[in-house]
């Protein structure tokens, strides 16, 4: 039997003060991932071709390297609060939830970077 | 791990359709971040040069891959009008249960549209690969 008080158990295991920003964060990226992936799909289907010359001369733009950039980031960071909030809700275990987590995390910001630096690369020209 | 009671409880609930268009959403979701992957590798692969982009093509138009295609075309369409209908019941709109009935057909019949609409975008592309 533990002699700790019910509101000496509950302290500093409260809320973070951080409850709504995961929500909110969710909704900004998804009211900014329907312009941005409707533009994307549109201008992926009105591509003359897939051949390699075709896809750089269309990522030379800088409007198609912007917009993604915005994308990639974007959908990344959507991605991996979706991800989260079914972790949190099917992986039971503090242990394995953290991890699983985490190398979301990972995952999710390698992607994120590796996607920036090639579109960046062919953008700027210094991809072979 | 807790003994209390751990969230969703899916067991509980009698099944609707309206619960399968909030299950199909989060699905969808878990497929388009899968998608994701693949528009990172194929992004990595143009920026790897011709002969490595000419590689990943050839395993990017296999068979088997436009059936994965055809499934995030889906999975896109469906997440999308599913996902602007969550956006418009976090204004408080359309959240009595009539309401949210008919949006959920709403949302079937617009995804299957834009679905179909895509689609078709997508097999005129495909005919000017060579």
């Amino acid at each position: 039997m533990s002699l700790r008080s019910p509101l000496g158990k509950v302290l500093g295991a409260g809320s973070a003060k951080q409850g709504v920003h995961h929500w909110w964060t969710q909704r900004l990226t998804s009211v900014a991932l329907v312009p941005l992936s409707m533009w994307f799909v549109v201008s992926l289907l009105a591509l003359p071709g897939f051949a390699h010359a075709t896809l750089v001369a269309w990522m030379t733009q800088s409007w198609t390297a912007l917009l993604l950039i915005l994308l990639v980031l974007t959908a990344a960071w959507h991605s991996q609060l979706g991800v989260r909030v079914v972790v949190e809700d099917y992986v039971h275990g503090a242990g394995l939830r953290t991890v699983v987590l985490a190398g979301s995390l990972f995952v999710h910001t390698l992607l994120a970077a590796a996607a920036v630096l090639a579109v960046l690369r062919v953008a700027l020209g210094v991809a072979p | 791990m807790p003994t209390r009671p751990l969230s969703p409880h899916l067991s509980v609930y009698k099944f609707k359709y309206t619960l399968a268009t909030s299950i199909l959403n989060r699905f969808t979701g878990l497929a388009l971040s899968l998608g994701f992957l693949l528009l990172v590798y194929w992004l990595l692969s143009v920026a790897g040069g011709a002969r490595a982009q000419a590689r990943a093509a050839t395993l990017l138009s296999l068979p088997v891959m436009k059936l994965a295609y055809a499934g995030f075309i889906a999975a896109f369409c469906y997440h999308l009008v599913a996902g602007i209908r969550h956006l418009i019941w976090d204004t408080g709109r359309g959240l009595e249960r009539a309401q949210a009935q008919r949006s959920a057909w709403l949302v079937v019949v617009l995804s299957i549209a834009l679905t179909l609409l895509i689609g078709y975008g997508a097999w005129l592309a495909a005919a000017r690969i060579p």
